[in-house]
């Protein structure tokens, strides 16, 4: 059974040279989204398209031409915003044409302006309301494990987003249910709409928190595509309990004029904006 | 009457049996038996399976019953979590805190994402007595209703909770049941079956259609008894399945009856009465009553007492009746 489910797999690309490109373009896809819609999260969606590579392309189990195969290892952005971070990746791997993502947020787009997943292929549930993501990974986990499946559910995580109080009770469950199939990662980038995470509501100390709910916790420089590898190997062997991989980021990361600073969360760049994103992510 | 509707056999008795039963406890049985018969059936509830009557189903599969804790946001996206992966969770706790705390888990994820997911909440209305207005639920209803892709549905006896949680485990889609503590008098025999969107008529009669919903519909049967006793013919009608709504008996019966009341235990803003109107004065304008609570919350008390005070009884029914008759 296994060997079969093996058979079928899509081949993972694990250079981190291919993965560091791959991450490259994702962020062009970004800019450049967002720059033909007008509107969107520019910030987190940036800053987590290292992470997406290394899980979409490297970490999880999938068919690239059967996005609804049973076996396949399940991804919730609860961090809904960060969707054209999804889209851009997802597109490259096949799931719908490349033309789509300069629909989006356009009036019958199959890309809506958070992740839906009766219009989009690849999409598991619709997300945009936040802190809702890790009870969804959790019933899936609890679904897999009672169908026999060996499939595991990575969730993202904004840490932002990490002040709804409802994290905190998926976080008491996955351990309480030993979840080993569960990987949420946190997108660490210690900003959210109104400024700092540390001036709006403080999360730290952060990794103690997770630890002492329960997980197996690790934290990794988010951009480092062999750090981020190299943990999300490390969890696979984990078990008995779940497993969170807080990944320090840079909110806008890959474009100066955008990094670390809130007012890059919600907004499409302008024209001078666009050019010089396009230089900096080494546009052909 | 047109035959095209579902009059049920109660029709056909004289008198109601006297047994009584009550919807959240024939719910526990239905779903510990409909264990055996689905076995991907899970069951979650969020630290009160004793008063929702999961704890069936828990003793006998306990490694499909999943107890959340007291964290009702968690149980609605882990009961969604799990009817992705192909399961079919039913979701327990008090229709308050499963309409109210997690409101927004169950439209952003089980209605937005169209889930399999069944809410069966027990603890609705002002007959949960003592413990007050904190938990008498009198808005689930409505905020269930105005969800697109939620089935909304309140059993007035034991056969039709049976029959309801059976049709809830086999339908694919998302549903929310509410459920009460009340013994109720049972209104049909073991060969219901309930069809979604569909009403049923209980009582023919030709002056006026009292249209009722759980605990009410027998007022609205006692109430019949009241206007008989004055000549007047009242048709009793359940409503039982709320959303979607059988709008074509509805209609039926305003053009065969020419008054409507319709009666329930929740606010008079958002569930039958607001849903009634709203078809009645689309399609067929007649005089409407609407009994039901009005910008109050509920009080502690004894259930009896207090359906009295906010003026759910059989009397409050036949005098609404009266009213609508006067205004033909
Ligand atoms: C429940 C909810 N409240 C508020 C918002 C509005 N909102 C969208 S993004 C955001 C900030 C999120 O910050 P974080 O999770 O740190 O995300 P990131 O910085 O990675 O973009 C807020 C408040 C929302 N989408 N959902």
């Amino acid at each position: 059974m296994e060997n079969q489910v093996a058979a079928q797999l899509t081949l993972p690309i694990l250079d981190p040279g291919r993965l560091q490109e791959l991450a490259r373009q994702v962020r062009l896809d970004i800019v450049e989204m967002l720059y033909r819609s007008g509107s969107g999260h520019l910030g987190g969606s940036l800053s987590a398209a290292d992470l997406l590579v290394a899980l979409f392309f490297a970490e999880m189990r999938r068919q690239a031409d059967n996005p609804c195969w049973p076996h396949r290892d399940r991804f919730i952005l609860s961090k809904g915003h960060g969707a054209p971070a999804l889209y851009a990746v997802l597109s490259r791997l096949g799931y719908f044409p490349r033309e789509e993502l300069a629909t989006l947020r356009r009036f019958g787009s199959m890309l809506q302006g958070h992740p839906d997943s009766s219009c989009t292929p690849g999409v598991e549930i619709p997300t945009g309301s936040l802190g809702q993501g890790l009870s969804i990974a959790n019933g899936l986990a609890l679904a897999a494990r009672l169908n026999r499946l060996n499939s595991r559910i990575f969730v993202l995580l904004g840490d932002g987003e990490s002040q709804e109080g409802q994290i905190w009770e998926a976080a008491m469950s996955a351990a309480h249910y030993g979840l080993d199939n569960i990987m949420a990662i946190v997108d660490r980038n210690r900003l959210q709409i109104d400024g700092r995470t540390s001036e709006v509501m403080s999360l730290e100390p952060l990794a103690p928190k997770w630890q002492a709910f329960g997980w197996h916790t690790l934290e990794v420089d988010g951009h480092d595509i062999p750090q981020i590898l190299e943990a999300l190997k490390s969890c696979r062997g984990v078990t008995g309990k779940p497993s969170v991989i807080i990944a320090h980021t840079v909110k806008g990361k890959g474009v100066s004029v955008f990094e670390d600073k809130a007012k890059y969360h919600g907004v499409a760049p302008n024209d001078e904006e666009y050019q010089q994103a396009l230089k900096e992510l080494g546009a052909a | 009457m047109s035959l095209f509707f579902k009059v049920a056999k109660y029709l056909a008795r004289e008198k109601p049996l006297s047994a009584k039963e009550s919807t959240r406890v024939e719910y526990g049985k239905t779903l510990a038996k409909l264990g055996e018969e689905y076995p991907d059936i899970v069951v979650l509830d969020a630290d009160l399976s004793g008063s929702t009557q999961t704890k069936h189903f828990a003793q006998v599969f306990k490694d499909r019953f999943f107890n959340m804790g007291i964290a009702e946001q968690d149980l609605m996206g882990t009961a969604a979590g799990l009817a992705l992966g192909g399961k079919i969770p039913f979701a327990s706790t008090f229709a308050m805190f499963a309409t109210g705390r997690a409101w927004e888990q169950i439209r952003q994820t089980i209605a937005y994402g169209n889930l399999n997911v069944k809410i069966v909440a027990s603890h609705g209305g002002v007959t949960v007595g003592e413990d007050g207005g904190s938990h008498q639920a009198l808005e689930d209803l409505a905020l269930m209703r105005i969800l697109p892709n939620m089935v909304v549905l309140v059993p007035a006896d034991g056969p039709e909770t049976r029959a309801m949680t059976r049709w809830a485990a086999a339908y694919q889609g998302p549903v929310y049941m509410r459920t009460g503590r009340l013994a109720l008098p049972v209104i049909y025999d073991d060969s219901y079956r309930f069809e979604l969107g569909r009403g049923s008529v209980l009582r023919l009669g030709g002056d006026v259609t009292l249209m009722g919903l759980g605990v009410m519909v027998h007022a609205c049967l006692e109430a019949a008894d009241l206007l008989a006793g004055a000549g007047i013919a009242a048709r009793v009608v359940n409503l039982s399945c709320l959303k979607p709504l059988d709008w074509e008996l509805v209609v039926a019966c305003a053009r065969e009856t020419g008054a409507v009341v319709t009666a329930e235990e929740h606010m008079v803003a958002g569930a039958l009465g607001s849903a009634v109107s709203e078809i009645l004065s689309e399609h067929y304008p007649v005089p409407v009553k609407r009994i039901g609570l009005r910008d109050t919350f509920g009080i502690s008390g004894k259930p009896e007492l207090l359906l009295k005070h906010f003026g759910l009884t059989a009397a409050d029914v036949a005098a609404a009746a009266r009213q609508v008759i006067a205004r033909k």
